[in-house]
């Protein structure tokens, strides 16, 4: 089986699930999220990035290149993207890491190896693992591969997931899975296309399975000014939330930030910011209040 | 099913945003403190400028005067500072509790010139230098230049030293391969145990009597030399015990005049506990913290000792007392706590002596390293956290004031509630409390030969240096500039800063054919410097023995009693002489970069590296930038950096470890503290072959190199402990974090399971700095220095390096709004 490229993995991680954590970032969405923290994790192939703040000029990539697609700018580089074939010779030679490819295909072994190394860690602060994307789901075979390596060290596992797969698929990682970051974005589905690009039925009917299914989930909520922290849609989303089967779900509530824009500078992505705001503190609180009258325990931050 | 459960533990719940704010200001409050007293006390001693006290020097150099030659040279000590005592001005400040100062008044530091005496250059500097200034008036020059410094020319300890040192010493020492600790100050590093609680000065004086009765005259070869020893002993337990009753008198005096009543009663209360200890051993909680403090006094009057004085685990030593007061209703928690915060406040009432020569002209500190250990185990091994564990972690958050720096010890039984009250204050950003690992360092003193008492009641004194607390001279004699070894080797033992030869000929670097080549020159650079220091070292050693014995310090010190040997002479039960290794995280990035990029990669020659290290990169900045970016750095749990570390540390307590000092049974052992001198050392030395340029500092402590580890304090730890840490005397972690990291009560405690995977995994010591905006800031204008530096959101993370200057900016704006 061909690996899928992991694009990042986060040591001490303290927001991603209980405990010290270590998050293994898969590459590649199926969602498309307008807000998207992480831009090059929705492409599921590799993606060459360069910060021209760490550039230097001084032209090894130019010569590096075998496409002669790269040359010199008074500011830093200017990559053509017809001649790149992202062979990856520039981000190789770079010596400033200002080109980086982004996405590695690593070993359900060699992610293993990685996690082994943060045991301690986990084993102290009642942490774990937590996979997340891009979405996890779309790599199931490999990703049930590494759960399974996981259940065998004793290691906690958390998905982070935005739940578009087949429900199948997502029963099958539940059965290894402690828990689940689950992301709702929206309530309507209408809405949810706009934004995501695809529409959010099969996202919430995998989610109420789930539930049923006993599986442990927390909601996780990004809140983002102008675009989901209405009141409509918040309690729209308390009310299916507080109608999934078994335990009241806890929730949390995820404030946008305008922290990507680097990253999609780097990937030459445009991406219209003006549009995203980042939720005040009276509708932080007042979509806490929200999920309260529904019963459910919602805090800022997760 | 409840709806809440409700649990009664002592340190409450409180949200984190609620953190920074823990003394209400109100508009009568005169800053921090539980109450009025406090915040009085707390701001004169915050507020009061430190200054020079000539007092002390005027007293001693007229008694040596008058007294040098006509009595050996411990009765002569001895005598001096009794005579001090007798003369010294007595300060008893308004609302105090405790009392005593070493000078005159609070913040007010005299000089030592037997040690080392200031020039009037000297004094003018310390005088006017923007930072760490110490003021002092002309008319006070004018007076020790015509009183003090004529005698002392030519007599002072430093003198001594510098007078017959080697010159390939001098070399090595000016080129900065190493500095010296005694030149300046007597060697110190002292803690005490619980004997004081148990013992006062009259019981002192009855041991050292029954010793003196039964000297052997005929048949004890040392007999002499032992009578005069205890003579100077006893004397000095005079001099503490008259000290003490110039502060009763100087109370009774106060409560005569005193119109209030209650201050007339304290007064009083004050001289019958200044009549009672140390003359008796204490029997009340504020009797023993004012025990303590005489004591400490007296040992930091009658010499200049490094790092000041240390009452080790001053909480398991007030513990007893503290419950008994509880019980028979003669104490109560707020009176303990009071009675605490003046002993803090007295304590940071004693600035550092300043340090003369080159020295007075550079910025030091203020701060003279009294390291108050809470927490940790009992001589029985049981957990040692108390009441009073938790009501100094109160203390020193409320006070928030440089002295005393506090340590919390964590063992694996050490309860999670006193390291989730210790992390809460590390949260206040700073830097304190630093924390430490007893499972860790009770196994460091095994293996140097204490015994499992003396190990479990030893701890950690300065700054993480380990010794058995009461009972060993441990004394620090400098530290070893191991990146500026590598830098002599690669220049076949000349200091290319000077051009001058400072090392043996060990080969020119562009014959080596392979990295075990210059690794094996390396090894001989070490050994030939470390030789060098030991050699000068126990000479030192010996000028303090024979000139400057401390008859006081011996009391209070185990075995130098029942020896007759005073603290310097091989007295007390153990003696060790500690060299500190700086940089560990700069040399082994520099041999990494050169194992990978010249003998395997064969990226450059090694002749290219070499004349870009001497010309400061210049026109090199590609080869500087891949070596930065391209090589495998010490912290990142990175196994071909961190072997690298592993076989340098081991190469390093090869060198130095066991070997003997020359007291009996005495060794060498080595730590790896750095202090503030990676800064200097930094300043000694070109550009290194892991990229740093020429000036800037070496790495501190056991800490990676500035900006070389990139993949979170995790990793760092696991670096940390891949070398056994047993061997060692003391390693220092420093772990920056952003106060965003620790936002909620729960990132709080993540940071305590940090502590205890870092402790179980087998380190010694971890501090952490919680940076503020001014470091954000300096982070903005240098990027390359906090590649480490972490930023967390909700949900994502990235390094402040990798944020645009907007965000950055947002990210600071955002900071500061929280309150942090």
């Amino acid at each position: 089986m061909s690996s899928p490229l992991t694009f990042d993995i986060k040591r001490y991680a303290i927001n991603d699930g209980p405990g010290i954590r270590i998050v293994i970032f898969l590459k590649g969405c199926n969602l498309n999220c307008a807000w998207c923290h992480n831009p090059e994790s929705i492409s599921g192939k590799q993606e060459r990035m360069y910060a021209q703040s760490k550039c230097i000029r001084c032209g090894t990539c130019v010569v590096a290149c075998p496409e002669k697609a790269i040359s010199l700018t008074p500011e830093g580089i200017e990559t053509d993207p017809e001649a790149c074939k992202i062979c990856g010779n520039c981000a190789e030679v770079c010596p400033t890491t200002a080109i980086e490819l982004s996405g590695k295909p690593l070993s359900v072994n060699e992610i293993i190896n990685e996690i082994k190394k943060e045991r301690i860690f986990m084993e102290q602060s009642a942490g774990g693992v937590t996979f997340s994307g891009g979405e996890p789901l779309m790599h199931s075979k490999f990703l049930i591969e590494l759960l399974d390596e996981c259940g065998k060290l004793g290691i906690h596992r958390a998905v982070d997931t935005a739940g578009l797969a087949s429900t199948e698929v997502l029963l099958e990682v539940a059965q290894r899975t402690d828990l689940f970051l689950f992301d709702l974005k929206m309530a309507d589905p209408e809405r949810h296309r706009n934004w995501t690009g695809v529409s959010n039925e099969k996202i919430l009917e995998n989610l109420k399975v789930l539930a049923e299914n006993g599986a442990k989930i927390i909601i996780r909520i990004p809140l983002i000014g102008g675009v989901n922290d209405d009141e409509l849609n918040l309690i729209e989303t308390a009310k299916f939330v507080s109608g999934l089967s078994g335990e009241k779900k806890e929730v949390n509530l995820l404030p946008y930030h305008k922290i990507a824009q680097p990253k999609y500078q780097k990937l030459g992505k445009a991406n219209d910011f003006r549009i995203l705001n980042e939720p005040t503190q009276e509708s932080q609180q007042q979509a806490i209040a929200i999920f309260q009258q529904y019963g459910l325990k919602a805090s800022i931050g997760g | 099913m409840f709806e809440k459960i409700i649990s009664h533990v002592e340190t409450p719940e409180r949200s984190a945003h609620s953190e920074g704010n823990f003394y209400s200001k109100t508009n009568t409050s005169a800053g921090p403190g539980m109450n009025e007293r406090i915040q009085k006390l707390r701001k004169l001693s915050v507020e009061t400028e430190p200054s020079l006290s000539i007092e002390r020097a005027l007293h001693e150099t007229a008694f040596y005067k008058e007294n040098f030659g006509k009595m050996s040279t411990p009765v002569l000590r001895a005598a001096n500072f009794l005579d001090h005592c007798r003369k010294k001005e007595i300060y008893l400040g308004e609302g105090e509790l405790i009392v005593g100062e070493r000078g005159p008044k609070p913040k007010c530091v005299p000089t030592f010139p037997e040690l080392t005496c200031h020039s009037v250059d000297d004094l003018n500097v310390l005088n006017t230098r923007e930072l760490q200034r110490y003021t002092i008036s002309q008319k006070d020059i004018d007076t020790y230049s015509r009183e003090v410094i004529p005698y002392w020319a030519g007599k002072t300890q430093r003198e001594r030293i510098f007078s017959h040192v080697p010159e390939e010493w001098r070399l090595a020492y000016e080129a900065g391969m190493f500095t010296e600790f005694m030149e300046q100050r007597a060697p110190g590093h002292t803690a005490l145990d619980g004997k004081i609680y148990q013992k006062g000065m009259l019981d002192f004086k009855h041991e050292i009597a029954a010793n003196l009765d039964s000297l052997d005259y005929l048949n004890d070869p040392l007999a002499t030399d032992k009578a005069e020893e205890w003579k100077a002993m006893d004397i000095s337990c005079d001099a503490v015990i008259l000290f003490a009753e110039r502060h009763a008198e100087k109370a009774e005096e106060l409560a005569a005049t005193e119109s209030n009543p209650e201050r007339k009663a304290e007064l009083l209360k004050i001289a019958e506990i200044c009549r009672w200890v140390p003359a008796n051993a204490p029997r009340n909680f504020w009797e023993a913290i004012q025990m303590y403090w005489f004591v400490h006094l007296g040992t930091i009057t009658e010499l200049n000792g490094w790092d000041a004085m240390n009452p080790g685990h001053f909480d398991q030593h007030l513990a007893p007392f503290y419950s008994s007061g509880i019980a028979d209703g003669t104490l109560t928690r707020d009176q303990a706590k009071e009675l605490i915060s003046c002993f803090w406040i007295k304590v940071n009432n004693h600035p550092a002596p300043p340090k003369v020569g080159i020295t007075a002209r550079e910025s030091g500190t203020y701060n003279d390293f009294t390291n108050i250990n809470i927490g940790g185990i009992k001589s029985d091994g049981s957990d040692g956290t108390s009441d009073v564990s938790y009501l100094m972690l109160e203390v020193t958050e409320e006070l928030h004031i440089l002295q005393p720096g506090c340590s919390v010890h964590i063992s694996s039984k050490t309860p999670d509630q006193f390291l989730h009250a210790a992390t809460r204050v590390i949260r206040q950003g700073h830097g304190y409390p630093s924390v430490f690992n007893p499972d860790v360092y009770v196994l460091e003193l095994l293996r140097q030969g204490k015994s499992l008492q003396d190990a479990r009641e030893g701890g950690c004194s300065g700054c993480i240096e380990v010794g058995a607390f009461g009972k060993e001279a441990y004394l620090l004699t400098g530290y070893l500039n191991v990146p500026k070894i590598l830098e002599v080797t690669l220049n076949n033992g000349i200091n290319p800063v000077t051009g001058i030869r400072v090392g043996p000929e060990t080969g020119n670097p562009e014959t080596f054919e392979s990295y075990d080549e210059l690794y094996a020159a390396f090894l001989k650079q070490l050994h030939y410097v470390v030789d060098l220091k030991m050699r000068v070292s126990n000479y030192i050693d010996r000028m303090f023995a024979k000139y400057a014995p401390a008859p006081f310090l011996s009391v209070v010190t185990e075995d130098c009693i029942s020896r007759g040997k005073d603290y310097y002479d091989g007295g007390p039960r153990y003696n060790t002489s500690y060299i500190q290794c700086c940089g560990l995280g700069t040399i082994t990035d520099s041999l990494a970069s050169l194992k990978k990029h010249v003998f395997e990669d064969r990226k450059f020659g090694l002749n290219r590296l070499l004349k870009a290290v001497s010309g400061n990169f210049e026109g090199e900045e590609v080869m500087r930038q891949t070596i930065m970016n391209r090589t495998p750095f010490f912290g990142n749990d990175d196994e071909y950096a961190d072997s690298i570390a592993v076989q340098v540390y081991n190469d390093l307590v090869d060198a130095i470890d066991g070997k003997p000092n020359i007291k009996p049974g005495g060794k060498y052992h080595l730590n790896m503290l750095s202090t503030t001198c990676h800064v200097y050392f930094g300043k000694v030395m070109g550009a290194t072959p892991n990229g740093r340029l020429a000036g800037k500092s070496i790495s501190d402590g056991t800490s990676p190199s500035h900006g070389a580890d990139t993949h979170g304090p995790s990793a760092v730890i696991k670096s940390l402990t891949k070398f056994d840490q047993v061997r060692s005397g003391g390693t220092l972690l420093n772990q920056r974090f952003l106060p965003s990291l620790l936002k909620k009560e729960e990132d709080i405690r993540k940071l305590g399971h940090l502590v205890r995977s870092y402790f179980t995994l087998g380190g010694h010591h971890i501090q952490f700095n919680i940076v503020d905006t001014a470091t954000l800031l300096a982070a903005q204008a240098c990027p390359s220095d906090y590649k480490d530096l972490m930023v967390r959101m909700a949900g994502y993370s990235d390094y402040f390096n990798d944020m645009n200057a907007d965000l950055q900016q947002e990210v600071i704006e955002r900071t500061e709004n929280n309150g942090f």
